[in-house]
């Protein structure tokens, strides 16, 4: 009986040392993917959902730049940028090797089936708290990251890939932030009453941004000037 | 008729007081100007206060000749009723002050002919005020600030709103919110007249017509359901910021500004016919008292 449950969890722990480093093996491969790219210039179309913001959908420029510098640009007009854009890219998650991988086991996006990584980062006064990442284990391509800041809330991206999937950028990207509520003093606008209400479904909404950027071009690995991200 | 509205506008301009209203229009214009290129982020760092925390946004883009004239027309649309009294107020009392209204009775002219002469010029007193409006707010601005997209900070029931409108679609939008501000003015010039068919000198009428305007927009913009629904709407003032109308861009669902449209045109269209309504009113009103009073000096 003795030998029996010895053997049994002496399994168990093979099985858990196993997956650890499955988990660690695919997240190094999604890494493997991503460090292909240096430096990428992306065209797109950012379109923004937040209750208060009623702006158009603009064209934006997307500048990269390894290790972490990222800057969103409009071509032209005026735009409201998201200030967690930095996370817009996932090698600012999994970029650096300086956390500890845990397997939380699988889930399911859409039709995939993703492996998920919870990544704890190993300096304590790092911003990021937590990283959540869903692997897509058959093209080692990162579908969802989900991070957990220290000061600045938490974002979610959610990606959709495409041509450039080799180098692990998407094609389309969901990016989804805290906003605060915006409050402007009625005393200060003078505003028309109008009579019209807001419409209900609005109040009831929480107090998430979303952010999607459909990308149409990619130029990887030509060099991209310092100046853009000043 | 052609001849006496000539006569009328030679007198209004040959009057020194005609010209305070384009001093003062040009005088806080240029005030606004100079500090919004001065220090236009400051402004805009108040007014963004709890968004800059989510978001980055090119504030000098922002600060561009369009939003400088909503700024400019949001503060002096609320001041200018006063200066178009100056004129109005003066139309008939002036002439009882001088004695020359007896005189001008003796003429083979109607009283109503008279009322729509002195109305006539005073409503070209007004779009005279406004063309400059926009000369000064709109066009200057533009070739100080230069042109980019809209953005406009609105309070639509309890919730505050950013609405950006694209910079190819504004300048129809300013013509139409020149054109609405012209007929609410014209209430403001009608209610001046006929208050200055009862004085006989003009402090009296231009004071008047100041006061009810200030009482009126205090009235208009307290926040209390029972003057909301019950007095509100029979006040003119509630519909002379009915101009902003055009500025607030309709949206899709999800919250897209759609290119060429009005959020509540029917709030508009109802704001003007009122204004239209006390033009008439307030002018047959003038007409009748005018024609029934002797006139004594």
């Amino acid at each position: 009986m003795k030998i029996t449950v010895s053997v049994f969890f002496l399994l168990l722990a093979g099985h858990f040392a196993a997956s650890a480093q499955d988990i660690n093996a695919l997240v190094l491969k999604a890494k493997q993917k991503i460090d292909k790219v240096n430096d990428y210039e992306a065209s797109g179309r950012m379109k923004t959902n937040v209750t208060f913001l009623k702006v158009p959908v603009a064209n934006v420029k997307v500048y990269f730049k390894r290790p972490n510098k990222l800057k969103v640009k409009s071509e032209k007009g005026v735009s409201f940028i998201p200030k967690g854009a930095v996370s817009i890219n996932v090698s600012s998650i999994i970029g650096t090797n300086d956390y500890t991988i845990i397997d939380a086991g699988t889930d399911k996006i859409g039709t995939t089936n993703v492996r998920v990584a919870r990544l704890l980062p190993n300096d304590d006064n790092s911003d990021v708290v937590l990283s959540t990442v869903y692997i897509d284990e058959v093209n080692n391509l990162i579908l969802k990251a989900k991070t957990t800041t220290r000061d600045n809330g938490s974002y979610e991206l959610e990606m959709t890939y495409g041509k450039y999937a080799a180098y692990g950028l998407p094609d389309k990207i969901i990016f989804s932030f805290n906003t605060k509520d915006y409050k402007l003093p009625k005393g200060v606008t003078f505003d028309f009453d109008d009579g019209s209400k807001p419409a209900a479904t609005e109040k009831s909404k929480n107090k998430k941004g979303r952010a999607e950027i459909t990308f149409s071009s990619y130029t990887i690995n030509k060099g991209v000037a310092e100046s853009v991200f000043l | 008729m052609w001849n006496l509205l000539q006569i009328e506008l030679y007198k209004i301009s040959k009057r020194p007081r005609t010209y305070i209203a384009f001093a003062a229009i040009s005088a806080i214009v240029g005030i606004f100007q100079f500090a919004f290129k001065a220090d236009g982020q400051s402004y805009m760092n108040l007014i963004l206060q709890s968004v800059q925390d989510s978001f980055e946004l090119d504030k000098s883009k922002a600060i561009n000749g369009y939003f400088m004239c909503y700024i400019i027309l949001n503060t002096l649309l609320i001041q200018v009723p006063i200066l178009v009294a100056l004129v109005a107020g003066d139309a008939i009392s002036g002439e009882a002050n001088m004695g020359t209204l007896r005189l001008l009775l003796t003429k083979p002219i109607s009283r109503v002919q008279i009322i729509g002469v002195k109305f006539a010029a005073s409503v070209i007193y007004t779009l005279g005020l406004l063309v400059w409006m926009a000369i000064m707010a709109l066009f200057l601005s533009l070739l100080i600030f230069g042109a980019d997209d809209m953005l406009i900070f609105r309070v639509k029931g309890d919730e505050s709103q950013i609405l950006q409108i694209t910079k190819d679609d504004i300048m129809w939008r300013y013509f139409a919110a020149f054109g609405y501000a012209a007929v609410a003015l014209t209430v403001i010039a009608a209610l001046a007249l006929l208050l200055s068919v009862f004085a006989e000198n003009s402090i009296g009428p231009i004071i008047a017509t100041v006061c009810i305007v200030i009482v009126c927009t205090v009235i208009s913009n307290i926040n209390v359901p029972i003057i909301d629904n019950n007095v509100k709407p029979w006040l003119f003032t509630s519909y002379l910021v009915g101009w902003k109308g055009f500025f607030y861009i309709g949206t899709t669902e999800e919250g897209v500004p759609i290119k060429g449209s009005i959020e509540n045109w029917p709030a508009i269209r109802n704001s003007l016919n009122i204004l239209l309504a006390h033009i008439v009113i307030l002018l047959g009103a003038t007409m009748y008292i005018f024609k029934k009073k002797d006139i004594l000096s």
